[in-house]
């Protein structure tokens, strides 16, 4: 795993994962995944819980972790399919659909890029008892394909497209992630946020702002613009 | 003579190159930049995108799934000559890009704004962009690929005269942390600062020098160097490292273009060039013979003139094409 020397907690996690596995996840650690992993975004989302469409059957049984992505995929001659590389998508779009999705299929690891606000941790993550993982970077898109053996199955290719529908990913050692949030919703993101804007006002010293203003832009510096 | 095949055979393979070998300035800087790097979670960032781009041009397979914006900046010798002309330079281009896409395999990222219906290509209206300039006393035609990514990361704003270098520091810093938080423009990255010309060359000129300019290329004016080495320094003084977090790797190199402006303001835009800083150069002779290389070569004192006429540079500065 090649990163032995940061001095970073790594952890190797077998998916379905386990309850005590996953409260063993602390904010920072390094996680590489084994077994199946499910992606699902807003078309799978809205297809589930707005159109009414029912759930693949045994989704729950066969993976509880929910990758916010679209694969560069492209199939085969033989049926198959050839996954050249996967980069994560930004989750705090998918919030308004997640208490319910965590809800109807038991996922407990939602992976993605750039983390959820702080709020929806403790709102939403929290409560079911999921925790977050970020991809790294974030463009490992190569390491990530690397990780992925096969296409175990895909949903919805054709209502869906190629971006938006339901794969199942059998992966091995695939990673790195980091874990963001864990079971208590302590967020890494948001921690190293914090640290990083109590130097702003020292940094700012003696810069005036711009004669001309501009409309509706903020000048709280500790705000987010996601 | 040059034939359109041979452009279109040195385009795809600079496709090619751009999505998956990191260029050799940028991993150099990130390496260097991994020492440095006190954030242990930041070190650690450093260090897996040096094994992605290693798995990258190990498998043959993009550095990133994201294929970004694939566009060309063509820079054409004065003496050189097309066996076809230049609408058939141009379908060149836009067919290596479609054939590229499908054999590499790229994703197809390009889109229409409005119908968000494509093409599975990465060609469209309006794209891929080729922008153009000239070469004094030379027969070759260069051609550079750039796979720019980030929906975040770049900005313009109209600053005056009044507010100084010390505005365009602040804008500078406002850029980065907006963006940089949670890593969203996905630094460290080359970044690049246009300042003044009209709104449009404002914002080409930042683009350009992040894109075109390699890690370690200051800007032949001392004194904008200098500035280039502030700005840099400011923003590794953030606190800030890749996806946000606490460290110090922001900023891998800033690169400054300045154009003549309005008397009275001083536009400003901020440009970043990400973790995947994808661009390939090949140039063609007029033996249809092709050389592959990473560094642009497109900012050549011609580009920079001043003057209303050009007049061949002295013996030390003519060798920098
Ligand atoms: S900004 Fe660059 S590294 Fe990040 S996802 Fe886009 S192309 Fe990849």
């Amino acid at each position: 795993m090649g990163s032995s020397t940061t001095g970073l907690k790594q952890f190797r996690l077998k998916l379905p994962a386990t309850a005590e596995d996953i409260a063993r996840l602390e904010p920072g650690m390094i996680v590489y995944l084994d077994g199946i992993v499910y992606t699902a975004r807003e078309g799978a989302y809205k297809r589930v819980l707005e159109d009414g469409v029912a759930l693949p059957d045994g989704l729950t049984e066969l993976s509880n972790a929910n990758f916010h992505c679209s694969p560069a995929a492209a199939p085969d001659t033989d049926g198959s399919y050839r996954v050249g590389g996967v980069t994560a998508t930004a989750s705090f779009r998918f919030s308004k659909w997640m208490p319910q999705w965590l809800e109807r299929t038991g996922t407990k690891i939602v992976i993605g890029k750039g983390g959820m606000a702080r709020d929806d941790y403790v709102n939403i993550l929290v409560p079911h008892g999921a925790v977050y993982l970020t991809t790294v970077g974030y463009g490992t898109g190569a390491l990530l394909g690397r990780g992925i053996r096969a296409v175990h199955a895909v949903h919805w290719l054709e209502e869906l497209g190629i971006a938006q529908a339901m794969w199942m990913f059998k992966v091995e050692n695939f990673g790195p992630f980091i874990v963001d949030s864990d079971l208590q919703g302590n967020s890494l993101f948001a921690t190293h946020g914090d640290r990083v804007n109590q130097r702003l006002e020292a940094l700012y010293e003696g810069l005036r702002p711009p004669a001309l203003h501009r409309y509706g832009e903020t000048d709280d510096r500790r705000k987010e613009v996601m | 003579m040059i034939d359109d095949d041979r452009i279109e055979e040195a385009a795809y393979q600079i496709m090619c190159k751009a999505a998956i070998d990191i260029p050799d300035d940028y991993l150099q800087g990130i390496k260097g930049m991994i020492d440095l790097e006190t954030g242990d979670l930041s070190a650690f960032v450093l260090k897996s995108m040096v094994d992605n781009w290693e798995a990258a041009t190990e498998d043959r397979r993009p550095m990133c799934a994201d294929t970004g914006l694939p566009r060309y900046y063509v820079k054409v010798g004065d003496k050189a000559r097309l066996t076809e002309g230049f609408v058939a330079l141009e379908r060149a281009l836009r067919a290596a890009t479609a054939r590229a896409t499908h054999e590499v395999p790229l994703r197809p990222n390009r889109v229409h704004p409005l119908w968000r219906t494509e093409h599975n290509n990465n060609v469209g209206l309006n794209a891929p962009e080729v922008e153009w300039s000239f070469e004094p006393d030379v027969d070759w035609i260069d051609i550079t690929t750039v796979h720019k990514g980030g929906l975040f990361g770049s900005d313009y704003r109209m600053l005056f005269p009044g507010d100084g270098i010390n505005g365009i520091k602040r804008f500078f810093l406002d850029t980065l942390i907006a963006f940089g938080k949670r890593g969203l423009a996905c630094q460290p990255a080359i970044v690049g600062v246009g300042v003044g010309g009209s709104k449009d060359t404002c914002m080409q000129l930042g683009k350009q020098a992040a894109c075109l300019r390699v890690v370690g290329d200051p800007n032949p004016d001392p004194k904008i160097a200098e500035l280039e080495a502030e700005l840099k320094e400011l923003g590794n003084n953030i606190g800030m490292g890749p996806m946000g977090f606490v460290g110090s790797s922001m900023v891998v190199d800033c690169h400054i273009e300045a154009g003549f402006t309005h008397t009275g303001g001083m536009p400003v835009s901020v440009h970043t060039f990400c973790l995947s800083s994808r661009r390939a150069t090949a140039r063609i002779h007029a033996d249809g013979s092709i050389e592959y290389r990473t560094d642009p070569r497109w900012f050549t004192p011609y580009m920079r003139r001043e003057t209303i006429g050009w007049e061949a540079p002295q013996p030390a500065s003519s060798s920098f094409a």
